[in-house]
């Protein structure tokens, strides 16, 4: 059995009495005797080399050999050794909130160059410490705009990511939001209908680009409309493909919000993931989460420190903008650090790297197979001439996860299969990919 | 520290990202391409390095200070835990894969499925979900599960119950949920005042939230007395397990009659804080939520094999992206592991020893509210300096001059100038008496010259920010 | 603690000053020392009715968050602007440049539902008991 607890028989007798009670046990007299646990019957515990061993077994259980083609909104993306170095540093990961300013400048300095990077990364004004992730952050932007504009709909594409529009679902149950869903056309926005919807009683238009299906948008027309009725407008982005792609800021958005996984996050089977939130100046006060500040202390020195602290639930509590405490403080670290190594001109880079790739690979499937057409960025729909889950059972055969079945969450769409491309996919293993591809095609059933 | 924007040299580079054919971008229109600069900083590797490296060294930590915040569990965060979470089958485990073809996941799909196992041995619960990203996602799932309940046995709820003791999340999460709130009064021992409960009580009260022990960090007695009036009016009993520190193989909710129960992974089983995050606040229930369970949930299927399971039939929904905080769930797992039973009564006991020793010893100089044997945490109260002039936020800074975290101040709400200490069972008397020390000395100053407690701290790199200013004259961003 | 000759206060510490069919309104010295140093005022928008003690806006300093009711019925007619550049002026002069909104009234008899000076004294002292 492994122990933390460095209690010597010696010291246990020495603090009973100076508490003044007989036992260890004296000190659960409160419990009534029927309130004792029915049943308490776990293993005996293990040393530390034994339980890493179950682990290590279970790691291996899981067949992560197969090469990574596929995306649906978190990416196989490099992570640089020193971002695990930094966000390994003890004094990092042990450290608690820092609601004690003079104790914690690190982690406060951190996450404040953390919201000055996603600001600038968005095109927008200020940024939050952080959310869970992508979809938990899409609800609190709906929040938001219902805050700010005191209407009740919310209009939301399905090119948006079904999972955060489950999400969104869930969380306004018993609240007085409702959720309006705007079909695509066939697999890109369909501003028609988008337009048909925008009237006085829209709380929020929610658009998403590069969206599910891997196809990029400018939604500056959209927008336009939404700022002549009073809408807010929420965007959802995929934080590489700002890299080169047009920001919200540009487009108009007020609200940015996605999920940082692919700034420095591993895929970690879903999680610690980031949700990150970016909005214009005018929407501060109405940001839910942790926010950081700089002042000064009271010599004049520059320092740092929470604030706004009044909107939070440990101040307003039913009242507060959010019931969020804890965040993703390490992850948003992760990804500052991430952020500040490749730097200007490696995210472009690197971003550039992603679409060079992608488009290295649709073009070679396109000589043998449907690729749905549009702009796209590292992510692509080709449609099959028949059940991309069986593809995909194939392909994993071959030693490939070749993508996403579009039929998971759009089940018209069963012959589609939306597959991405990231920087640290070699031209060997695309091209191995293709060939298998080809080769699965041609494959009977 | 000088920000990292200002270290930044136009042309330097970082970490290389490999050779791209610039005409690349020739594959988007020019309308869909960013324009603006992504005003990131240009620094060399080894300039990042030192400045992240730096700024960690301006931080207390658990691993390097004693951390005595009440509530916040802040124990030794064993290092085999994050070995675990790197080990490449779970780090590169796409989430979707699960979702594409669950053999591939097996490994994954069992730690899932064995954590909810041992959490419900742990707390008398019937099935976990590990979803909530948090407690406080936790707490709000708990409001979410109940009204489910409510609606599907059409009752009319409108309100919750929580004690004035409470965490700022509970009422917050119901809010998020769509209820009132109810305050009820906290009787003279620290615990719910039973006969204000009474008096609140109706058959509109959707759910009553509880800490066990309480935020007082006392046991409540009268807990059997809560879940009988509970269950006369179809009211749920939720269980916020900030304090479940305490109580391991001593008292388990489920069996108490409790039917939501929320685990801080990041208190009780040693995740690390991060910081700020990420946590992880899984939830159990009772048989009778079983069919509200979010969805996927992990189960056996005939041939033992791992599946998700997305039948649940009254499922409220989901409110993760795919299975709650995995890396974090992985670090809780192994530590369970480790302990076994022996190992988490234990903890327990430790942890409650530490607290009543540190009561004891610490009595004669600070004002003891509730009197009476305490849990894993005893809160005092600064009433006794402040008549001088020294409050808890001083005391507090005082500590950090000393190379000791503060505890936690002014929570729970209802103790005036509160200090809330609560060591863990991982620290040594040896530490402990070096706090008691510390504390002692810090009274006495407060009492011969409270002027330097005042002006604390002085050791540190930065002095008490101007908290006003930060709010008044937002300045949020580097530019 | 001041407390103002003339005017009328509420439960929750608002004040009214009444002049004629317009009165003018803001929270009580008692406020915002309770309150600590302001750090926002979300002022209302003209125009926006309100009856009595309903809701009129919100207040934020460092450490808390209020929520303002309006000790009359009216409609608000104009905002102190200046809070915005300088909330802090709710500290320095609660009663006269820290006011934060005018409003035509309906109702001037309304006041019967609220303290005068004297009456909110005594509220004040029960409170501290």
């Amino acid at each position: 059995m492994s122990k933390f607890t460095p209690h010597t028989e010696d010291e246990i007798k020495q603090m009973l009495s100076d508490i003044g009670v007989k036992s260890v046990a004296a000190l659960f007299s409160d419990i009534p005797a029927d309130l004792k646990p029915k049943s308490f019957n776990l293993p005996a515990g293990m040393a530390e080399y034994e339980a890493f061993g179950k682990l290590n077994g279970l790691s291996a259980a899981n067949k992560t050999e197969r090469v990574l083609f596929m995306g649906g909104g978190y990416y196989d993306h490099f992570i640089p050794a020193a971002v695990d170095a930094m966000s390994s540093r003890a004094e990092f990961y042990t450290a608690y909130t820092p609601y004690q300013p003079e104790a914690s400048q690190g982690t406060l300095q951190a996450i404040f160059e953390y919201q000055t990077m996603i600001a600038k990364l968005t095109g927008l004004d200020v940024s939050n410490a952080s959310l869970y992730d992508g979809g938990t952050a899409l609800y609190e932007a709906a929040a938001m705009a219902v805050r700010t504009n005191g209407r009740s709909r919310i209009i939301i594409d399905a090119g948006v990511n079904p999972i955060y529009r489950k999400i969104l679902k869930t969380y306004v149950i018993n609240q007085d939001i409702d959720i309006v869903e705007a079909d695509l056309k066939d697999i890109s926005t369909d501003r028609e209908k988008i337009i048909s919807l925008l009237d006085d009683r829209a709380a929020a238009l929610i658009l998403q680009t590069p969206n599910y299906f891997g196809i990029a948008d400018d939604y500056t027309d959209l927008f336009k409309i939404c700022d002549e009725k009073g809408i807010t407008k929420i965007s959802v982005f995929y934080p590489m493909s700002l890299g080169i792609l047009k920001t919200p800021g540009e487009m108009g958005a007020d609200i940015a919000v996605a999920d940082g996984q692919s700034l420095g996050l591993p895929l970690s089977f879903g999680g610690p993931y980031l949700g990150i939130m970016a909005a214009s100046k005018g929407y501060v006060r109405k940001m839910p989460g942790r926010i950081v500040g700089e002042t000064l202390d009271k010599n004049g020195k520059k320092c740092y420190v929470l604030t706004l602290q009044a909107r939070e639930q440990h101040i307003r509590r039913e009242k507060a903008t959010s019931n969020i405490c804890s965040n993703q403080a390490l992850c948003a670290l992760r990804a500052v650090v991430y952020l500040s190594l490749l730097g200007k001109d490696g995210f472009r880079k690197i971003s550039l790297l992603n679409l060079e790739k992608a488009s290295y690979l649709k073009e070679k499937l396109a000589g043998f197979v449907e690729i749905k057409p549009g702009v796209t960025y590292n992510e692509f729909t080709v449609k099959l001439k028949s059940d991309a889950g069986e593809f995909v059972k194939k392909m994993e055969k071959a030693g490939f996860y070749a993508g996403i079945p579009a039929s998971i969450y759009y089940p018209d769409k069963k012959n589609c299969l939306i597959v991405a491309v990231t920087e640290k996919r070699t031209l060997n293993e695309i091209d191995k990919f293709a060939d298998a591809f080809k080769s699965a095609l041609s494959q009977v059933a | 520290m000088e920000n990292i924007f200002s270290k930044s040299v136009a042309g330097r580079t970082g970490v290389d990202a490999g050779k791209t054919d610039e005409n690349t971008i020739n594959k988007i229109p020019e309308n869909l391409r960013r324009t603006v600069s992504n005003g990131l900083p240009e620094l060399s590797e080894l300039d990042v390095v030192r400045h992240f490296t730096g700024l960690s060294r301006e931080n207390f930590s658990v691993d390097t200070n004693f951390y005595p915040l009440g509530s916040c569990t802040m124990k030794y965060n064993p290092k085999i835990n994050e070995a675990v979470a790197a080990l490449p089958g779970f780090t590169g485990l796409h989430p979707y894969t699960a979702m594409i073809d669950e053999s591939a996941a097996q490994g994954a799909l069992e730690v899932l499925y064995e954590i909810s196992r041992q959490l419900c041995e742990i707390t008398g619960m019937k099935r976990f979900t590990t979803q909530p990203y948090a407690g406080a996602h936790g707490e709000l799932l708990g409001m979410l599960l109940t009204a489910a309940y409510h609606r599907k046995k059409g009752n009319n709820k409108k309100y919750v119950i929580v004690p004035e003791s409470a965490h700022g999340t509970n009422p917050a999460s119901a809010a998020a949920a769509g209820y009132s709130i109810i305050t009820v009064k906290v009787d003279a021992e620290g615990g719910i005042d039973i006969d204000s409960l009474k008096e609140k009580m109706s058959d509109e009260v959707a759910a009553i939230m509880m800490t066990l022990p309480s935020t007082l960090g006392v046991f409540e007695k009268r807990i059997k007395e809560v879940i009988e009036i509970a269950g006369k009016h179809d009211t749920l009993m939720y269980y916020d397990g900030a304090n479940l520190n305490a109580i391991l193989g001593k008292l388990r909710p489920g069996d108490v009659g409790f039917d939501i129960v929320h685990i801080n992974l990041h208190k009780t089983f040693s995740t690390p804080h991060g910081g700020g995050g990420p946590g992880s606040g899984v939830v159990g229930v009772s048989e009778r939520l079983l069919d509200f369970l979010p969805v996927p949930v992990v189960a056996k299927d005939s041939s033992n094999r791992f599946i998700l399971d997305y039948s649940v039939k009254n499922s409220i929904g989901q409110i993760a992206s795919f299975f709650g905080n995995f890396g974090v769930i992985l670090k809780a797992y192994t530590y369970i592991l480790m302990l076994g039973r022996e190992g988490l009564i234990d903890l327990s006991e430790k942890a409650v020893l530490n607290a009543n020793y540190c009561m004891a010893k610490l009595k004669p100089f600070y004002d003891l509210p509730y009197d009476r044997i305490c849990m894993h945490e005893v809160v005092f109260t600064a009433k006794r300096q402040a008549k001088n002039g020294v409050h808890a936020t001083d005391i507090a800074k005082a500590l950090i001059d000393r190379g000791i975290h503060p505890p936690t101040v002014y929570f729970p709400l209802v103790v005036e100038e509160a200090i809330m200490i609560e060591p863990t069972e991982t620290e040594s008397k040896q530490t402990i008496d070096v706090f008691i020390e510390a504390m002692k000395e810090i009274a006495d100053t407060a009492a011969f010259e409270p002027q330097k407690i005042k002006d604390a701290p002085i050791t540190t790199e930065i002095s008490r920010p101007d908290e006003t200013k930060a709010a008044r004259d937002l300045k949020l961003t580097c530019f | 603690m001041e407390i103002k000759e003339g005017y009328f206060y509420s439960k929750e510490h608002e004040w009214v000053k009444i002049e004629g069919n317009t009165a003018k309104v803001g929270i009580s010295d008692y406020a915002q020392h309770k309150l600590g140093d302001i750090t926002f005022v979300d002022l209302p928008k003209t125009g926006k009715e309100v009856k009595q003690f309903a809701l009129l806006t919100g207040i934020e300093s460092v450490k808390a968050a209020s929520d303002i009711f309006s000790p009359v019925s009216g409609k608000v007619t104009a905002v102190n602007s200046a809070l915005e550049g300088a909330p802090e002026m709710v500290n320095k002069s609660p009663f006269e440049d820290g006011w934060i909104a005018r409003l035509d009234i309906t109702n001037p008899s309304e006041t019967s539902n609220l303290m005068d000076a004297a009456a909110y004294k005594v509220y004040l002292d029960s409170l501290e008991g």
